[in-house]
């Protein structure tokens, strides 16, 4: 099966535009786009160059050292990674429910994790396009650019991203490749002083955060039909969601509504993930296609990550936040915001949903407990699924007798979001690139639309040298006709 | 030279080469207590550069960036670096430069001098160990930095 603009009739007659890796995301991912003479629009693809050696990389290991080396997977988000490969080892070490210090430290530590992500990710990554304009002169529309434009701003998200990675130095142990997790609990608590020290700015987070959600509400408000419409497409969303159907992103059940807001399934155990999904795949890709079993492929695939979140609960059990989840519901007059632009405002209010989180956990005394860790009968396989800054995530693995992990199976937030950020780029190509000269502005529009969704492509290596980004243009035969580079040290 | 020397080497230690940075500021660690005319050093590895780290050249009199690197002349290069409005379009991944220029705007003051101390690596896939070539690469930053530090050659 293909969907709209997925594959092109007579596609050797066509000239092929590939952005390549696609900037300011994480990893290598690779847009192409085949256009007419006309440059009219005929298909785009989203082509993400997926690590497949995640699994070859754990198994064999023993289990308790996963949840650290797991953390190398990504260096965007290995608390996501420690956490949930803690969650899958809880269960195999008989550990299903920990004691009240050991989960409410890991919270604490998620919790910071969310934070400085998407303080980092509106503020750094997003904020150049959405504070600048998509065409804005390219040497600017970066971080620095609005560093000098916007110091407020900038230094409000340089110092919520710090204060999250407070959290997880004291929660972890480390800033990075921390411990702090590990099967059955915690191996440290709080003391006095780390829960004073967080608790003295934690106050001042959710100030910030609270601004950070009417800034990107009053773009949204100066601008409704870019932000109304830009990328917007109909998609199941899936997420977590905790007994009460509150957000929340440590632990709960599997829930998953359609594009008009029903529920499609609710409070499903996620042990039983593999029943309740399936994965596709597409010869032009390296990464699967997940979606639910039961609707197939065409109408299965979902969208994961905060604007799924948000409208997939029912409530944010924190009072600041919940009053903007009701305003963004509201916005959509019954319908669920289906706007690409919109994971922004989510996001933020996710933020603002983490930091009240997190001064309220700093008041719970349970976090300088020293019950740190349970046991109990040992199983061969496990589990662990979290709602990390992008979206689900799910750990699983088995365990032979000798303690070693046998079998490693993970899917990443980005991979459950392969398909909607297919169809985000194409609804953007078409309104917007569709007969006209392609110019780097107009790509960006394809960047943009990719960013909202805060992709983590292939947790790859930065070193220097290895990350330009390419922009070709090739004719049918493949012969290059233009190129435009950009390079970290200057520009395009 | 009055004042620390930060020492910022950045990579992930299981992507093959790409652990250059970090690896070469643990042998660092482990050399320090027996190289006292180094003078007062702090330490500091992450998987990549990111914007908060701006602030943490605070303080500091002078910061040896070091990260591995696919193209620099083998087996290691030094560029003296200036803050630089550059478009810095590498994922979420930070330039020196970049995080320099940050620094200015944020403590509107000039940043401490700083030098990125490129070595070369060979391979960067997840599991691999550090090259034989790197770890030659590797031990010849590591004689240059003695020579650094302790002459105050720049």
């Amino acid at each position: 099966m293909s969907f709209e603009l997925e594959t092109a009739k007579l596609s050797d007659k066509l000239r092929r535009v590939a952005i390549e890796p696609v900037s300011r995301v994480e990893g290598h991912g690779k847009v192409t786009i085949l256009l007419d003479d006309d440059d009219k629009v005929h298909q785009v693809r989203l082509h993400i160059v997926e690590f497949r050696g995640f699994e070859k990389f754990i198994q064999g290991r023993p289990y308790w050292e996963v949840p650290v080396m797991v953390q190398r997977l990504c260096g965007i988000c290995p608390v996501s990674h420690h956490l949930a490969a803690s969650k899958a080892l809880d269960i195999v070490v008989g550990a299903a429910q920990l004691t009240p210090t050991a989960e409410k430290v890991r919270r604490l530590m998620h919790y910071g994790q969310i934070l400085q992500s998407h303080a980092l990710h509106f503020f750094h990554l997003s904020s150049p396009d959405l504070l600048f304009g998509f065409e804005s002169e390219v040497g600017k529309r970066n971080i620095v650019g609005v560093v000098t434009a916007y110091p407020d701003i900038a230094k409000k998200g340089v110092l919520l991203r710090k204060f999250g990675q407070e959290i997880i130095r004291i929660t972890a142990g480390k800033r990075v490749h921390g411990t702090g997790s590990i099967p059955g609990g915690v191996n440290k608590s709080l003391t006095r002083e780390d829960r004073d020290f967080l608790l003295k700015d934690a106050y001042q987070m959710v100030s910030w955060s609270r601004e950070a959600v009417q800034l990107i509400k009053q773009l949204h408000r100066q601008n409704p039909a870019l932000y109304d419409v830009f990328g917007s497409f109909r998609a199941n969303m899936m997420s977590l969601v905790a007994p009460d159907g509150g957000l929340d992103f440590y632990h709960g059940a599997l829930r998953a509504r359609d594009a008009d807001g029903k529920i499609i399934f609710d409070q499903v155990d996620y042990q039983g993930y593999a029943e309740l999904l399936s994965e596709g795949v597409k010869p032009w890709s390296y990464m699967k296609f997940p979606f639910i079993t039961a609707l197939g492929e065409e109408d299965g695939w979902y969208k994961v990550g905060p604007l799924a979140r948000v409208q997939n609960c029912d409530h944010i059990p924190t009072p600041l936040a919940d009053a903007e989840r009701n305003e963004l519901v509201a916005y959509g007059k019954g319908t669920p915001l289906g706007a690409t632009l919109a994971y922004h405002w989510a996001r933020m209010i996710e933020m603002l949903f983490a930091a009240e989180t997190i001064k309220d956990l700093l008041h719970d005394d349970d976090l300088m407990g020293d019950d740190l860790v349970v046991s109990g009968e040992h199983q061969r396989e496990g589990i662990g699924v979290i709602e990390a800054p992008r979206g689900t995530l799910i750990h699983h693995y088995r365990v032979g007798d000798d303690d070693l992990v046998t079998m490693a199976n993970l899917i990443v937030s980005t991979t459950h979001n392969n398909q909607a950020m297919n169809v985000a780029i194409r609804e953007v190509a078409k309104r917007y690139l569709d007969g006209k000269k392609l110019t780097e502005g107009l790509l960006n529009h394809i960047e943009v639309a990719i960013r909202a969704f805060d992709p983590c492509l292939s947790c790859a290596t930065h070193a220097l040298g290895k990350m330009p980004l390419e922009v070709t243009l090739q004719d049918a035969d493949g012969n290059v006709l233009d190129r435009l580079a950009k390079i970290p040290h200057g520009d395009s | 030279m009055s004042g620390s020397t930060l020492v910022f080497g950045w990579g992930n230690p299981s992507r093959g080469d790409d652990a250059l940075g970090p690896v070469f500021v643990e042998r660092m660690q482990h050399l320090e207590s027996t190289h006292p005319e180094w003078g007062r050093l702090d330490f500091q590895t992450d998987f990549q550069l990111q914007v908060e780290h701006a602030l943490d050249m605070r303080g500091h009199s002078r910061v040896l960036f070091v990260d591995a690197s696919a193209t620099c002349p083998a087996p290691f290069s030094l560029l003296a670096l200036s803050p630089a409005k550059d478009a810095s379009f590498t994922t979420h991944a930070m330039t020196p430069q970049a995080l320099l220029h940050a620094y200015t705007e944020l403590e509107k003051e000039s940043p401490p001098p700083a030098w990125l101390l490129a070595i070369r690596g060979e391979r960067f896939e997840l599991g691999d160990a550090l090259s034989p070539a790197a770890e030659q690469h590797l031990q010849a930053a590591l004689a240059w930095v003695d020579n650094w530090l302790t002459s105050g050659i720049r």
